[in-house]
């Protein structure tokens, strides 16, 4: 074992008469050369007997497999007086299934040194294994037990819930967290999908039938696909996978339909009050649009330029020019159907005035046609950089995950970044008038109302609405007992 | 029968293991005593370019804490032929990403690029190793301090529990020590480091001779030294590098602390001083820190989260320096329960390791997670915990940057004993911080000092 290390190592001690001596020319950055490609490995499909879905990449320089399986329900999908259930229905799988107890199957599966998570997202949902390839067999085994045999026992969901609770109860003291809730909340109202949250009562309602119901209802074989990565092939792949989920039962499942929320009529300023904070949490924006937008190129150079990189505009203005805080960004959340723009710091309390200014100030500035530098390093920013995005079995199923659930075609990654670099300057432009209006955007701020409010008053922003943080959050739980 | 399974399935990942971890590499050292460490990986057409410098705020001098960090940020400025700001942006236009981090031991920088871009960030970054106070003022120093003042306020003041660290280390170690300050600093020394102590600081530290350069991913390792001496070759020499000298430390009290913060809920943080990175001890006490926290099966977790409910998290981590350590354990009780409860139930399991070895499967567990999360790392070059960074780490603490199976080998050749031994020897009741963060006007909820005298 030393040997063959040592022998991979060759130490090259440098003698002096090499030839640097000379001075180079630093007057100018130097000339690079072509971007070599990125090859992307082949996308291969196939499906089990059962019709259940497979995407495969193989990927061969680390002995490491990455299975997702993604099934399409998420946190829209919940009955409104049930606000939380798909999110505890996944927390819940991995406590317990095929009649191993929750603390078995965590022994079982940290034994071998993988990881399976499983989560709620807004639209879809995943349990994925991560694990070294000499684990996989005994590590797919128990990640079956968990997708198809859970046994959701009330004393583990019993626990659950306690955790629930305190973690709401912790909210009231991030601020990040109340302004997120509070953006959300009055953007897209409190009974949509997007902009509600759960509560102390929906918590405590939630019944072990609750997740099994939900459970049985949406987890089929039919609503499900796998997504694969890593040093496996795919003949191999196929029995293994056929012999755990082979047997999965498909059903029926209807979609469901959401409907938009509607766009901002007039700004009004949300001021929620967090007092002796030092700094002010700002969440500015919209509704935004849809990810299969034909504008999505377009948008996603935009945001780079006006608040998606370092050198973004906002980053550039309020924290390299001003010094008003750490950072600033924007980003639009693309879902199926609109989700939101927004555009946030955090800023020091005696500033929040001053900064509230120059975000607008740049929101406005952006509808105005862009200097073409600016524009060929927002574009190279995101088209050059996509190749790093492929190097982890984890980041390679991500991809693949978001290809599935939009359906994208599937020369998607390798037409990518042309796409992006034939984005024309008039494109950007049409772009930031569409969807920037700052007119008509919420402004929400979490801060000390002493000493931001009179600042504020005096921008004109709009209206100013005073909120306290249980105006976003409800009630403090009260669980002393 | 089940045992001898579990042995023989063991045997086989160690072995297929071993031939994996490991970073193959090339070390050259330049004549100024840059230590140049390349490693080839063609799996993506992308590069990364990782910097140690070999300071960090544990270099400090008095009145002068957080000076390393707001010194990383000053590095970001623009240099000698690069105006301000174009760092950054000539990157972007290459479809570069770049950061930088401080600790208490050293300041890294890295460029992760597309391969076509590797001279850039070799120009740009020797341009600020060797010319960064020629395009140095007062206005930069000034903008920056701004923006990690803003830094602390985001991420320590308006954070709950957001103090803790701060008040841990200044209580664990005597002022005398580097490691009694944070690394971010205080806002008055932030406010005191000026324009000088940036020229004088970049030439104490900033110098070939005190950092190390790792070059990661889709490169031709012969052409790439040949660019490095190119664009680092004329840089000169610095002094050599003043040691540190910190007396050795040990607490030998039990510091009882109370803060009150706007939180909901009281947290408990129980801290000891521990053996030095990579020497005897630090190893065990990483991995008591998972056999107390580590998962749900792990001892605390199982008890204070899982069986009794009384506590919303725990954890516990062994936080590694060059010239000391921490370890910790951190627990939030719930609503009803107090502090005192939280400790009793802390301490009580202590005891246990200390009276009686951990079994075997809790220490081969480890061992296992350890080996997996190695393999990970080999997905990628770049970031902070890619290859590159990897390479200049253990370059840095242990002369050698291939150093991933000597690492492990720790792990692997500890006993049940060692672990005992080390919980015995590093977590003495009457040698700790124990500081309790309680809502505001709670302090009843808090760890009670003491009544009897000393």
């Amino acid at each position: 074992m030393k040997t063959r290390i040592c022998i991979s190592i060759i130490i090259i001690f440098a003698s002096v008469n090499l030839f640097f001596a000379q001075e180079v020319d630093r007057t100018k950055p130097p000339k690079l050369p072509e971007a070599r490609a990125l090859k992307i490995p082949e996308i291969q499909k196939f499906l089990l007997s059962n019709g259940l879905k497979v995407v495969l990449i193989e990927k061969h320089e680390v002995p490491l497999v990455q299975i997702n399986l993604s099934i399409n329900v998420g946190s829209v999908n919940d009955q409104a007086d049930k606000v939380g259930l798909a999110n505890l229905t996944l927390d819940m799988m991995d406590e317990g299934a095929s009649g191993k107890s929750s603390l078995e199957l965590a022994d079982a599966i940290d034994f071998l040194g993988a990881r399976i998570s499983t989560g709620a997202g807004m639209h879809s949902s995943s349990i994925s294994l991560s694990t070294p390839l000499s684990k996989f067999d005994e590590a797919l085994k128990i990640m079956s037990d968990i997708v198809l045999r859970p046994d959701f026992p009330q004393k583990e969901l019993d626990r659950k819930k306690k955790d629930r609770l305190t973690s709401l109860l912790q909210m009231y003291d991030q601020p990040t967290a109340i302004a997120s809730a509070a953006f959300n909340g009055i953007l897209f109202g409190k009974e949509h999908p997007y902009g509600r949250m759960t509560n102390e009562y929906i918590i405590k309602s939630f019944s072990s039938d609750d997740l099994k119901n939900f459970y049985k209802k949406y987890f089929v074989a039919n609503n499900a696909t796998i997504i694969a990565v890593g040093d496996v092939k795919a003949n191999d792949l196929k029995k293994k996978l056929e012999a755990v989920f082979g047997k999965w039962k498909k059903g029926e499942i209807k979609a469901e339909k959401i409907k938009e929320a509607s766009q901002v009529a007039n700004r009004v300023v949300y001021l929620i009050d967090k007092p002796a904070a030092a700094q002010s949490v700002i969440s500015i924006g919209r509704i935004g649009t849809e990810r299969l937008t034909a504008d999505f190129n377009s948008l996603i150079v935009m945001n780079t330029i006006l608040g998606g990189s370092f050198t973004s505009r906002l980053n550039n203005n309020l924290r390299e020019i001003h010094g008003y805080t750490y950072g600033a960004n924007s980003r639009f959340i693309f879902r199926p159907i609109p989700g939101s723009f927004i555009a946030s710091s955090s800023v020091q309390t005696e500033v929040t005035d001053k900064a509230l200014f120059e975000f607008f100030n740049e929101l406005n500035a952006i509808r105005e046609p862009i200097p073409e530098d600016e524009l060929a390093r927002g574009k190279n920013l995101v088209a050059l950089s996509y190749p790093g995005s492929f190097q982890t079995v984890a980041e390679i199923a991500g991809q693949l995950d978001e290809m599935i659930q939009y359906n994208l075609p599937e020369n998607y990654f390798s037409t990518f970044m042309d796409k992006i670099l034939s984005v024309k300057n008039n494109d950007v432009n049409a772009v930031a008038k569409k969807y920037i209006v700052p007119e008509q955007m919420i402004v929400v701020v979490v801060g000390d109302r002493t000493k931001v409010e009179e600042g504020i008053k005096k921008l004109n922003l709009g209206e100013i609405k005073n909120l306290s943080i249980e105006d976003v959050l409800g009630k403090t739980p009260n669980l002393d007992k | 029968m089940k045992k001898s399974i579990v042995m023989l399935f063991l045997f086989c990942a160690i072995v297929n293991a071993q031939n994996q971890l490991k970073i193959p590499y090339v070390r050259h050292v330049l004549p100024n005593g840059l230590n140049v460490l390349l490693h080839e990986d063609h799996s993506t057409p992308t590069v990364s370019v990782n910097i140690w410098f070999h300071v960090g705020s544990g270099y400090e001098k008095p009145g002068r804490t957080g000076f390393a960090h707001l010194f990383e940020h000053l590095m970001f400025m623009g240099s000698g032929h690069v105006a301000v700001g174009e760092f950054d942006k000539l990157l972007e236009a290459a479809g570069g990403q770049n950061n930088g981090s401080t600790t208490e031991d050293r300041t890294n920088y890295y460029e992760d690029i597309p391969s076509n871009a590797l001279e850039l960030a070799l120009y740009l970054d020797s341009d600020r190793m060797g010319y960064l106070v020629d395009a140095m003022n007062a206005q930069k120093v000034d903008a920056q301090r701004d923006v990690v003042k803003n830094e602390r306020r985001q991420s320590y003041e308006n954070r709950p529990y957001g103090l803790s660290e701060e008040t841990i280390l200044k209580n664990l170690y005597p002022s005398t020590h580097p490691y009694s300050w944070p690394v971010i600093g205080s806002m008055a020394d932030l406010s005191a480091a000026s324009y000088e102590d940036v020229v004088e600081f970049f030439k104490t530290y900033y110098v070939p001779n005190n950092a190390s350069l790792s070059i990661a991913g889709d490169i031709n390792p012969k052409e790439t030294l040949k660019l490095v001496e190119k664009w680092f070759g004329n840089i000169p020499s610095g002094k050599s590098i003043p040691l540190q000298n910190p007396a050795k430390v040990k607490l030998y009290e039990e510091k009882i602390i109370v803060l009150e913060d706007r939180v909901q809920l009281p947290r408990l943080y129980l801290a000891w001083i521990t053996p030095p990175r990579f020497a005897p001890g630090d190893a065990e006490m990483d991995v008591l820190a998972s056999i107390l926290t580590g998962g749900k099966n792990s001892r605390l977790y199982q008890k204070l989260v899982y069986e009794l409910q009384i506590a919303q998290d725990v954890r516990a981590f062994q936080s590694s320096g060059k010239l000391s350590s921490q370890f910790e354990l951190i627990a939030t009780a719930r609503a009803g329960h107090d502090l005192e409860e939280i400790k009793k139930v802390i301490q009580s399991e202590i005891d246990k390791i200390k009276n009686e070895t951990p079994t075997q499967r809790e220490l081969q567990r480890i061992v296992n997670q350890n080996e997996a999360a190695f393999l990970n790392q080999l997905e990628r070059p770049g970031g902070f915990g890619g290859k590159a960074n990897i390479l200049n780490e253990y370059f840095y603490y242990t002369g050698n940057p291939d150093y991933a199976n000597e690492d492990l080998a720790r792990y692997k050749a500890l006993s049940v004993n060692d672990i005992q031994t080390a919980a015995q020897t590093y977590l003495p009741d009457n040698g700790r911080v124990v500081l309790s963060i309680v809502p505001k006007g709670k302090t009843a909820l808090a760890v009670q000092p003491k009544t009897e005298g000393k």
